[in-house]
This record gives structure tokens, sequence and C-alpha cells, in this order.
């Protein structure tokens, strides 16, 4: 038994290990957004923002709106303000633009069911909070972390607009390189940068809710579910135990 | 069986069982394949991943059935339909997340129990057509998973399926054409996925699980090995039982059921606190729909082929063709077949085995993960170069392996085995 318990922990570990590993290697440095998906009030402010700002060109198709309103704890009257698209709740939760928008930007608005899973809700976070000012590209704007990105500066009179910062990084002749290495303010915006961080972590955490709706259950019910598994791993020792005493 | 009054009479107990035992022999396989088959009773740890990869198949096979009532084997409609499983069918999530992770478990308990057969010779006479079984298992199972990844239909799945698909157009004179009856079209596509889920839930489970009941026919036939490798038939009491044998049930019925239950606390912890698993076991591009003009960033497949996947990466195209990669990567699975033929050493386990088939192993195992990892990265730096190496190594494994064990230096067997966990 106590070996067992050895390799056991020995297995744990090397999964640990693995999981960090690969975890590790999918990272691309962006700053973490710090969401919680358990935090209601921060996903119902999220939900909000996003059918105000960003419904009318991307959808959730995946999320009905019933599901969000049950899951947030939205009551109905206040869900009815917030079907911008629909008038039945159990509809999915569409935007508003035409099939032919590719022509206005060059590229359909993208769903957003599962961006949080695709690229992760650092990435969501980051890409909101880092678009500048450049006049080469359609809207005036592109971003640090997509570059050359379709979508026009939406939230900037939030922001306030930005821009770009550039450092030396001589190459290997040793001549002038200048790099992108970040942002900073132009000029202001209607929220203050505190004001606009939370505003975008409330959207990133939303977008988290809504590419895995079940995950904060999932978790509070894994916790029951390995307890139990915990106790019967006793009972399935202690039984053994009995039968194998007069084994020798 | 309070039913039963006699048991070692099958077909004279009466009630229901004698009914029954008169017309099939429902006590006789009882007591010949359970209650009276004798095994050692030195089983250590590395005796579980056999009756688990047992329990996952089970696993698989019933949650593979309750997402077939809700999946659509259709390129329009397969990813909504996964992601219909995941929100909108009662329940379809853990389903789902039991089945994704349990691709993953079947790997890492087949390797496992593979590798516990490489520790004490588990392949070796009079085990030969049991191993052979098992390596056809193996083989079935990654054509199993192969399929089973493409039909979520996101973006890994699609471009996972073009490379692994393209991999037979490089085989000279038919490739070509091997490659478009594979597809059952120029590209990949709604045939492909329509004839990839007949497979995955139809065929290849059914060969499956009569690979399984063959693979425990022949178990129970020769007997299972143990920690020691000794014949435990070659010793018996007075009623003409194993000495060293204790029978299957109880004993191994309870202690198994200890070790599923322990597997249970990881398996769950696995689903419900990271079924994406890093990324490794659900890979994040997958979360796309699949999109034949956009390539993720980097085409890796999940991580059980990427040893593989390393090997046919590492082997440069040569007089014109690619195909030399691959039949690397064929090799290393069939040498495996090979094993109880090339190994010469007088003794079955590693306890009674010299050092170099300990360092043989040792180099043999950490070159496997070295290729894992290799697979999972993109090929530049340092990567490459460990591939190649590994590669070698993998083989040199098995091609050296007659003559490193039968100059090792082996300790004397035991009569008896010794101990017991």
């Amino acid at each position: 038994m106590r070996r067992f318990a050895v390799w056991l922990s020995a297995g744990a570990l090397a999964a640990g290990l693995l999981g960090g590993a690969a975890s590790a290697q999918e990272g691309q440095s962006l700053p973490s957004a710090g969401t919680d998906i358990r935090d209601v009030e921060s996903l119902r402010r999220g939900a909000h923002h996003f059918m105000v700002y960003c419904s009318g060109c991307h959808s959730l198709k995946y999320l009905r709106y019933n599901r969000m309103a049950t899951d947030l704890r939205i009551p109905a009257n206040e869900l009815a303000t917030l079907m911008i698209t629909s008038t039945k709740p159990f509809d999915p939760i569409v935007s508003a633009m035409p099939d032919d928008a590719e022509a206005w930007f060059g590229k359909q608005p993208p769903d957003l069911s599962l961006v949080a899973r695709s690229r992760g809700v650092d990435y969501v976070y980051a890409y909101l909070k880092d678009y500048y000012v450049d006049k080469t590209r359609p809207w005036g704007v592109n971003n640090l972390v997509l570059p050359g990105s379709a979508m026009p500066a939406v939230l900037s009179p939030l922001q306030g607009l930005q821009n770009p910062v550039f450092k030396n990084e001589p190459d290997e002749h040793g001549s002038a390189n200048m790099v992108l290495a970040g942002v900073e303010p132009l000029t202001a915006g209607a929220l203050k940068p505190e004001e606009y961080d939370q505003f975008v972590k409330d959207i990133a955490n939303f977008l988290d809710y809504a590419a895995e709706p079940i995950k904060a259950t999932r978790r509070s019910l894994g916790v029951f579910v390995l307890l139990f598994l915990f106790v019967f791993f006793v009972f399935a020792y202690l039984l053994k135990r009995e039968y194998w005493k007069d084994v020798h | 069986m309070a039913a039963a009054p006699d048991p070692t009479q099958p077909g004279k107990s009466g009630g229901l069982l004698g009914w029954i035992d008169q017309r099939f022999p429902l006590s006789l396989l009882w007591k010949t394949q359970v209650a009276e088959y004798y095994a050692p009773k030195n089983f250590n740890f590395w005796y579980y991943f056999g009756v688990l990869a047992t329990v996952i198949l089970v696993i698989q096979l019933v949650s593979g059935i309750f997402l077939t009532m809700n999946y659509k084997p259709s390129s329009a409609e397969a990813f909504a339909s996964v992601e219909y499983i995941m929100r909108d069918v009662d329940w379809g999530w853990l389903i789902r997340y039991t089945h994704s992770t349990g691709a993953s478990a079947f790997f890492i308990v087949t390797y496992l129990h593979m590798f516990r057969a490489l520790l004490y010779g588990s392949s070796r006479k009079p085990r030969e057509l049991l191993w052979i079984f098992g390596c056809v298992i193996f083989v079935m199972l990654m054509a199993e998973a192969f399929m089973g990844y493409v039909l979520p239909w996101g973006n890994m799945s699609f471009w996972g399926a073009q490379v692994i698909v393209s991999l037979f157009g490089s085989l000279p004179v038919i490739g070509g054409s091997l490659v478009e009856w594979i597809r059952g079209d120029y590209v990949i596509a709604d045939a492909t996925l329509n004839r990839f889920f007949a497979l995955h839930v139809a065929a290849v489970p059914l060969a499956l699980v009569f690979l399984v009941i063959a693979h425990l026919m022949a178990l129970h036939e020769v007997g299972s090995n143990n920690p020691d490798g000794i014949e435990i038939k070659n010793l018996k009491n007075a009623q003409g039982h194993p000495v060293d044998g204790i029978p299957f049930h109880p004993y191994y019925t309870v202690k198994d059921t200890m070790g599923i239950a322990a597997f249970l606390i990881v398996f769950c912890a696995v689903i419900f606190f990271a079924p994406t698993f890093g990324g490794l076991f659900l890979e994040a591009p997958n979360f796309e729909p699949a999109n034949p003009l956009q390539t993720p960033p980097h085409i890796a497949p999940v991580w059980y082929f990427t040893p593989y996947y390393a090997m046919l990466r590492a082997v440069p195209s040569f007089a014109g063709t690619q195909v030399w990669g691959v039949l690397v990567m064929g090799s290393a699975i069939v040498v495996l077949f090979f094993v109880p033929w090339l190994d010469h050493s007088p003794v079955k386990s590693i306890r009674y085995r010299g050092p170099l088939y300990k360092i043989a192993l040792a180099i043999f195992v950490a070159s496997f993960v070295v290729l894992g990892i290799c697979g999972l990265r993109p090929p530049s730096g340092i990567y490459p170069l460990l591939a190649k190496i590994c590669t070698a190594l993998y083989f040199l494994f098995f091609l050296l392996m007659p003559w490193y064990t039968r100059i090792d230096r082996v300790k004397p067997v035991p009569e008896r085995v010794t101990g017991h966990a």
C-alpha cells in the first residue's frame, strides 16, 4: 500500500509536470487577464458591454439568451433590454451584421462563441487593450497582438487613442532597426485607465463564460465527485486488505 | 452465487442456474475463467494497467454510444453538433469530456501496459501470440484514435487528417490513388468525415472488442506472467492448483476494484478540472471550425502520436521522395511484433537480468519520451537533432536486443515467486 501511494504521487507529479510544460508552451507572454468566471457581477457587466459594443457585428451563435440569463442570474426584464438582435429568449445570440459585411471590413466579423478557448482569455484581454494609431491601415488603427486586424478601434471613445512605441534593436550589422515594443496613451477616453481595464476584463471574463458555460458548474461538481471517489477508494482498500489477509 | 449448491458440478444444480447450465456453460465459465482461474499472487503496481485498459474500453464504448445519439457526421454540421452536445444536451459536456479524456487515458495505460511487458518479459514463450494480439490492439487503437480526432471537425482535426492521410501519398506508384481512395474525394471533405465516422463507431470498435476477447483468451490459456517471470504452473499442490497462484476471484477482483477507484480519481480530476489538459488532450486550434483555407500556426498530432510523428520528421527526404520517413514510422510499430524473438535472455524478469538490459530499457524509455516532446514542438532549434538521435536509439533498442540480452550477466531465478503486494 505504501508503494502504491508512492507510485500514485509519482504519477500525479508527472502529470502535473506534463501539464505545466504544455501550458508553458502555449503562453505567448501575454499578461494574465486575471478574470474569474465565478464572479457573476463581472460576467453580467461583461454581458452588457458585449451586447452594446460587440453584438452589432459579432455573434455568439452557440450561446442562447435564456441560458445566459439563467447562468448569470439576469432577471427577465433586464434580459429584454439585452436582446437587441432577437425577441425569443431561446434564440442564440446572433449579430446584426448582414452576410455581405466582408465588403465593408474585408472579412466577415467572426463568431466569438469559442474565441476564449481557441485563443485564450488573456488574448481577448490584450487584444482589446492594444490598439494603436497606424495611418497605413484602412481604419487608421492597428493591433499589437493581431497585426493587420480588420476590426476598427470600436472601444477608442472609451479608452482614447494610443500611439505605438518603438525601440531600437540593432540588427547583426549594427544598423538601427526599429521594432514595435508597446503602446502609450495619445488622447484620453471617456473612461479612466483603470475603469477601461475593468471594462475589458469584464468582456474577457464574459467571453470565457460564453466559450464554456458549464465551466463553473463543472469545477464545483468535480469537488464532490472526487470526495466520493476518495471515500470509495478507502473502502475498496479496506476490502482488499481484509480479503488478502489469508494470502501468504 | 447462492443459487449454485454445487459449483464443482456444473449442470447438476437446480433452479434457474441449473436450467441455464444445461443449455449454456455459465457456471463452468465462471469457474474456469474467474473463480478458479489461478493468477500469480505477486502482481505489483504494473499489473493494474491491463484491467484499466479494459475499463477504459468500456467507458469509451458507452460514452461513444451516447455521443453518437447527438453528433452529426457531416462537414456542415459536425462542429456545431459537438458544441450542441457541450451546451444543450443534458450532461453532454460530461459525456464528451469523458470520451476525450478517455482517449488520452487509453494511450497512457496502454503504453504503461506495454512497458510492463518489457519489464517482466511478458511477451516471451509461451505468450508470443498474446503479445501479438496486444500489438494488433495497439495498431487498431491508433486507427480508432486518429479517426475519432477528425470527427469534431475543428481546424486541427482537418489539418491533422490532411497531414496523416497524405503520408500514404508518398508510397511509390499506388500512393496517389490510395490517398484518393482513403479520402473518398480529392481533398479531406464530407465523404472523408462520413467514412471515418463509420469506421470509428462500428468497424474498429468491433475489431477492438474481438481482439481484446482473443487477448484475454490467450492470457487465460497460458496463464499470467508475473514480476518474477516464473511459470507458476510448474509447481502445483495436491489439488492441482499452482502453489503460488490465488483464485482471480475474489483476490484480484477486490484488488482491481481498488486500482480502478484510484484510476477514477485521477481520471475524474482531469475531466472536471483540466479537460483540455493545458492544450494536450484538447488542442486550442480545434475550437475553431475546419477551415481548408487557413492552416493552424503549428500542426502537431495529439500527444500520443507525437513520438512517431517526430520519427517521421527526423528522416530526411532522399532520392526525391519522403517515403523513408513513413517507412521508419511504420517500422517503429512493426518491430514491436518481433520482441518475443528478439529477446534472447535466459530469464524473463528485469529482476534477474543484468545491467545491459536495464540500461537499454532506460535509454529506450527516455528516447521515447524525448521523441514525444520533439513531436509536439516546431522542428527548429535543438529538436530536429534530438529527434534523429532518439529515433536511432529507439531502433537500436530492438535491433541490438538479440546481442545484449545474450551476453548480459543474469542472476539465478528462484523457484517460488517473491512476496506479494
